[in-house]
C-alpha cells in the first residue's frame, strides 16, 4: 500500500510538466482559431470579438493562470468543434475507444499468445513460418488500409458486417448506461438484440486494430519464450520427466510472461493513441478522432483535455502492469 | 454460489432475453420505423444548434434551419432540368401571414395559429427580441444582418402581439431578401431570457444545446460529432406539415463509406459528395442523384495586386491565358461544374450571373502578355490553397502549376490548413491563391461588394481597389434600391466587365452542390444555404 502511495508522488511532477507542455504546445501551433470560428462573412471586428470570448487576447501567462484554475476546479474548457464541455466529450468518448481497443487486444492476445508459444516450442517448422508470415502482414498494413478493406469485403461486397456508422446501427437506441461498453450495458440491461448489434458494430474495426497488433505481441512472446525454453529449469523439468505440455504451460510459459505483459501495456496505450485512423473509418466515436479533429481546427481546450486525460492513463496503466509483475514473479514485487 | 448454478442460472436469463427479443411486435416496430425515418449521413455534424451561436459551423446552419421559423422564407422552383430550387424573386410567408412595404419600414402581420414548441403562442415582442438579439451579440450573425442594413434595435418594434415592423436604416433592396436568410430565426424570448445569465444576457449557451424554437422539426437527441435525432413537430403551422417524422443524421467522417451506405441501401441521403463519386454514382444509376450549380460561388484563381509582379494587369491577364481551364474539368471535376471560361466578350450581354469570362488556355498569347509587361523570361512566386479543400485545391494547383512552367512561371505551392486559411486571407499575405467564394443573397452586386469591392473585406483577398469599379457596385446598390432597372443593370454589366478585363480575380467554374439519394426519397430542393431542408423531403415505401 505504501508503496502504492509512494509511486502516486511521483506521478505529481509528471502531470505538472504534462500541463505546462500541452499548455505550451498548442499556443505554438500555426493557426487561429478566432478566425476559423468566425465564420464565412467575418469582418474584423467580430474576429475580434470572438478572441476576446475565447480569451485568447490576453497574453500568455495570464491565459495559462485561469487555465490552471479551470482544471483545478475540474473544468477543462469547451470544445469549439462540438460545441460541448471537454469533460463531458471525454467521458462520453473514452468508454467508446477503451470498448474498441480492449476488445481488439483480447482477439489479439488471444490468436497472438498461442501463436507465439507454438512457434517458439517448434522453432523453424511451419507454424513458425506461419506466425512470422502474418505478423509481418499486420505490422506493415495500414490500418487504415485493411479497415477500408474489411468494410469493402465484408459489408460492401458479402453483406456480412452492418453498416460502418458507428457503435450502433442506427435504428437501435443506446442501451442504459453503467460501464459506457454497449456490449456490457446491454447485457446488464438484458437486451440481447442490442448486445447482438452492438457486438456486430464492433467486429469489424476491432479485428482491423487487433490485425494491426498482433505482431509485438507474437513476437514478444516468440522471443521470451524461445530464451526461458533453451534455460537450465526447463532442462531439469524435461529430464525430470514432467509432461511437455506441463513444462511449457506451467514452468515456461509463466517465466516468459513478464516480457510479454510489458508489450501488452504498451500495445494497449499505443492502440489507444493511435486508432484515430480506424476511429474514422468507422464513424466510431472516440477520442482519437475528436482530438484529431480538434488538432485540425487549432481548438486549444480538447487537446489539452485529450493529452492530460492519455498522461493520466498512462500513469495508471504503468501502476497496473507494476502491481502485476509482483503477482507474476514475486521476485520484482515492489519493495514493501 | 457455485459454478454449477451460475451456468444454469445464466442459461435461463439467456433463454428469456432470447424468448423478449424473438416477439413478433418489436420487429413490426422497427419497419414501421424505417418508414417513417429519413437516415441521412454527412461529413460533419453541428457543434451548436443556434445560429447566433460564436462559432457555429455549416451543419448547424442545418439544425438552425429545420428547428426554427422565420418571418419569410423563399419560394421553390422547379429548373430547366426538372431538379428544384429555392427562388430568390419569390419571398413566400412563414410566420408572417402578410407584410406592408412602405417608404420608410415595412410592417409584418403575424400568424396567430403559430406557437413554439414548448406552446407557447409565436408574439410579435418574441420576433423582437430575437432580432435585438441578430443584431448585437456580434460575429456572423451581426455582419448577416448588416448586410441587409438592419443594424440596430432601434430599428425593430413590436406594435401589437400580432404586428411587427422594422424601420429602414437606409434604402437596401436587400433588407427584404436577408429577413428570408438563416439568420433572422424567431426564439421562445421567454424561455431563453429563463435561462440566461448575467454573464451570457442571451441565453447562447442555452440555445447551443437547446432549441428554443418554433420550426417543423425539434431535437429529441443530440450527440455532438455522432447525430441528431429530429422529430416532426406536429403543431407546425407555418406551412405543410412535412412527411418524414424522423429524421437521424449520422455523421460518417469516411467519403468511401459514406458512398457504400448508399449504395448498399443503408443510408437514405447522403449529402456533400465529391465530384469524383458523384459521377461515378451517376454512371452506375443505382441510387439517384442531384446536383445544382452553387448560386453565387465560383472557384478562382486571385492574385494580390500590392505584392508585384501582379500589381501589373498584363501579368494578371498572362496567367488567365496560362490557366489549363478545360484540364482542371475534366480531371478534377469529371465534367460535374459549370465552366467559367471561355465566353465571346468579357463585355456581358445579359444578366446572367456568375458568368463565364472571355478567357481561355493560350500559352502564345500568355507568353507574349507576359514579353509585353517586361518579364519574358518569367518569375518565382508561391500558389496557396487550402487544404481544407483540398480535394479540389490541390489537383487544380498542380495543373496550374504546370501550365504555368510553360510561359517560365515558377509557383512552388503552399498548402494552408484549414484553420489557418480564414487568418491568412484576413490578413492579405498570399500573393497567389485558387480559392472559393459564394454569397449566400444571389445578387452580382452582393458577390462584388464582398469580393472586389475597395472597401476590403476578408473576401476581396486581392486587396483590389479600383475607385471606377467601386462607383459601379455602389451605383447598382443605390439603383437596385430604387428600383431602377436601366441603370441597375448598366451598372452590373459595366462592374462585370471592369472586373474580368482588369483580372485581379480569375473565375474558374460554378461548382455543384451534389446530393445522393435512394429513389424512394423525394422532394429534395436546392437551397441557397447550401444546406439540407428536410421539411420538403418524402419518403415512398416500394
Amino acid at each position: 500500500m505504501r508503496a502504492i502511495a509512494r509511486r502516486l508522488v511521483t506521478i505529481v511532477p509528471t502531470l505538472i510538466g504534462v500541463v505546462i507542455v500541452t499548455f505550451l504546445l498548442t499556443r505554438v501551433l500555426p493557426g487561429d482559431p478566432a478566425a476559423y470560428f468566425a465564420g464565412p462573412t467575418a469582418d474584423q471586428a467580430s474576429i475580434d470579438q470572438i478572441r476576446a470570448a475565447l480569451g485568447l487576447d490576453k497574453p500568455l501567462p495570464v491565459q495559462f493562470l485561469a487555465y490552471v484554475k479551470d482544471l483545478a476546479t475540474g473544468t477543462l474548457g469547451a470544445a469549439l468543434s462540438t460545441g460541448q464541455p471537454v469533460l463531458n466529450e471525454l467521458k462520453a468518448r473514452l468508454p467508446a475507444s477503451a470498448e474498441l481497443t480492449l476488445t481488439a487486444l483480447l482477439i489479439s492476445m488471444s490468436i497472438a499468445i498461442p501463436l507465439g508459444i507454438l512457434a517458439a516450442v517448434k522453432e523453424g517448422s511451419f507454424i513458425d513460418h506461419v506466425c512470422r508470415v502474418v505478423t509481418t502482414a499486420g505490422v506493415s498494413l495500414p490500418v487504415f488500409f485493411t479497415g477500408l478493406l474489411f468494410v469493402y469485403v465484408f459489408y460492401y461486397l458479402l453483406g456480412w458486417a452492418p453498416a460502418p456508422v458507428g457503435r450502433l446501427d442506427v435504428y437501435f437506441s443506446e442501451p442504459a448506461r453503467v460501464t459506457g461498453f454497449f456490449t456490457i450495458d446491454s447485457l446488464i440491461a438484458g437486451d440481447l438484440e442490442t448486445f447482438r448489434a452492438a457486438l456486430a458494430q464492433l467486429a469489424l474495426p476491432a479485428a482491423t486494430l487487433a490485425l494491426f497488433s498482433l505482431a509485438p505481441i507474437a513476437r514478444m512472446t516468440r522471443a521470451s519464450m524461445l530464451s526461458v525454453l533453451s534455460s537450465e529449469f526447463i532442462r531439469t523439468a524435461r529430464a525430470a520427466g514432467l509432461r511437455s505440455r506441463t513444462v511449457i504451460l506451467g514452468y515456461a510459459f509463466r517465466n516468459a510472461m513478464l516480457p510479454v505483459v510489458t508489450t501488452l501495456g504498451m500495445v494497449f496505450s499505443f492502440l489507444l493513441g493511435a486508432n484515430v485512423l480506424v476511429e474514422k473509418v468507422f464513424a466510431w466515436p472516440g477520442v482519437g478522432s475528436f482530438a484529431v479533429e480538434a488538432l485540425i481546427q487549432s481548438d486549444y481546450a480538447p487537446v489539452q483535455g485529450f493529452v492530460l486525460a492519455m498522461a493520466l492513463l498512462y500513469v495508471a496503466l504503468n501502476l497496473t502492469i507494476d502491481l502485476l509483475y509482483g503477482l507474476i514473479d514475486p521476485r520484482v514485487r515492489l519493495e514493501a | 454460489m457455485d459454478r454449477r448454478e451460475f451456468l444454469s442460472s445464466a442459461s435461463l436469463a439467456l433463454a428469456a432475453g432470447a424468448a423478449a427479443s424473438s416477439l413478433p411486435w418489436s420487429h413490426a416496430f422497427a419497419q414501421s420505423a424505417r418508414q417513417d425515418t429519413l437516415l441521412l449521413i454527412s461529413e460533419n455534424g453541428p457543434n451548436n444548434l443556434d445560429i447566433h451561436g460564436v462559432g457555429t459551423n455549416r451543419p448547424g446552419y442545418e439544425a438552425s434551419w429545420n428547428c426554427y421559423d422565420r418571418l419569410v422564407t423563399y419560394g421553390v422552383k422547379t429548373l430547366p432540368d426538372g431538379s428544384r430550387s429555392y427562388d430568390k424573386d419569390v419571398i413566400a410567408p412563414e410566420l408572417a401571414e402578410s407584410w406592408q412595404v412602405d417608404d420608410k419600414g415595412v410592417t409584418f402581420k403575424l400568424r396567430k395559429d403559430a406557437t413554439f414548441h414548448d406552446g407557447t403562442p409565436v408574439t410579435a415582442a418574441d420576433v423582437k427580441w430575437s432580432f435585438d438579439r441578430a443584431v448585437t451579440v456580434g460575429g456572423f450573425p451581426t455582419t448577416q444582418m448588416a448586410a441587409g442594413s438592419l443594424l440596430k434595435p432601434e430599428q425593430f418594434s413590436a406594435v401589437d402581439d400580432h404586428t411587427f415592423r422594422i424601420d429602414f436604416a437606409r434604402p437596401d433592396a436587400l433588407t427584404i431578401p436577408d429577413l428570408a436568410v438563416i439568420v433572422p430565426a424567431v426564439f421562445n424570448s421567454a424561455l431563453v431570457k429563463k435561462n440566461a445569465t448575467e454573464k451570457d444576457p442571451w441565453g447562447l449557451d442555452y440555445t447551443k444545446n437547446n432549441v428554443a424554437g418554433g420550426g417543423a422539426f425539434k431535437v429529441a437527441k443530440w450527440t455532438p460529432g455522432t447525430e441528431v435525432v429530429y422529430v416532426r413537430n406536429d403543431d407546425w403551422k407555418s406551412g405543410p406539415l412535412p412527411e418524414v417524422k424522423r429524421v437521424i443524421w449520422r455523421t460518417i467522417p469516411s467519403a468511401g463509406n459514406r458512398r457504400a451506405l448508399v449504395e448498399r441501401g443503408d443510408a437514405d441521403v447522403s449529402f456533400d459528395l465529391p465530384a469524383k463519386d458523384f459521377s461515378e454514382m451517376k454512371k452506375a444509376g443505382k441510387v439517384s442523384v442531384a446536383s445544382t450549380p452553387i448560386s453565387n460561388g465560383m472557384w478562382s484563381i486571385e492574385m494580390n495586386v500590392t505584392k508585384p509582379p501582379f500589381d501589373n494587369p498584363k501579368v494578371r491577364q498572362a496567367i488567365a491565358y496560362a490557366v489549363p481551364y478545360q484540364k482542371i474539368m475534366d480531371a478534377v471535376l469529371f465534367g460535374e461544374a459549370k465552366p467559367m471560361f471561355g465566353a465571346a466578350s468579357n463585355a456581358p450581354d445579359d444578366m446572367s450571373w456568375p458568368r463565364p469570362s472571355a478567357y481561355n488556355t493560350d500559352i502564345v498569347k500568355a507568353k507574349a502578355l507576359l514579353a509585353e509587361a517586361g518579364m519574358p523570361e518569367g518569375f518565382e512566386t508561391r500558389l496557396s490553397f487550402d487544404l481544407g479543400q483540398g480535394i479540389v485545391g490541390e489537383p487544380i494547383a498542380v495543373l496550374l502549376q504546370e501550365s504555368l512552367a510553360q510561359i517560365g512561371i515558377k509557383a512552388a505551392i503552399d498548402k494552408v490548413p484549414g484553420a489557418n486559411w480564414r487568418g491568412e486571407m484576413a490578413k492579405k499575405s498570399m500573393p497567389f491563391m485558387i480559392n472559393f467564394f459564394s454569397g449566400w443573397l444571389d445578387y452580382p452586386e452582393y458577390f462584388f461588394f464582398w469580393a472586389y469591392h475597395g472597401q476590403n473585406a476578408v473576401f476581396n483577398t486581392m486587396a483590389y481597389k479600383n475607385p471606377a469599379l467601386d462607383k459601379e457596385i455602389d451605383a447598382a446598390r443605390v439603383a437596385a434600391a430604387s428600383g431602377d432597372t436601366a441603370t441597375y443593370e448598366a451598372s452590373v454589366k459595366k462592374m462585370i466587365e471592369i472586373a474580368y478585363d482588369d483580372a485581379p480575380r480569375i473565375p474558374l467554374f460554378q461548382p455543384y452542390l451534389n446530393v445522393a439519394m435512394q429513389k424512394s426519397v423525394g422532394g429534395y430542393a436546392y437551397w441557397f444555404h447550401r444546406q439540407l431542408d428536410y421539411r420538403s423531403l418524402k419518403k415512398t415505401v416500394a
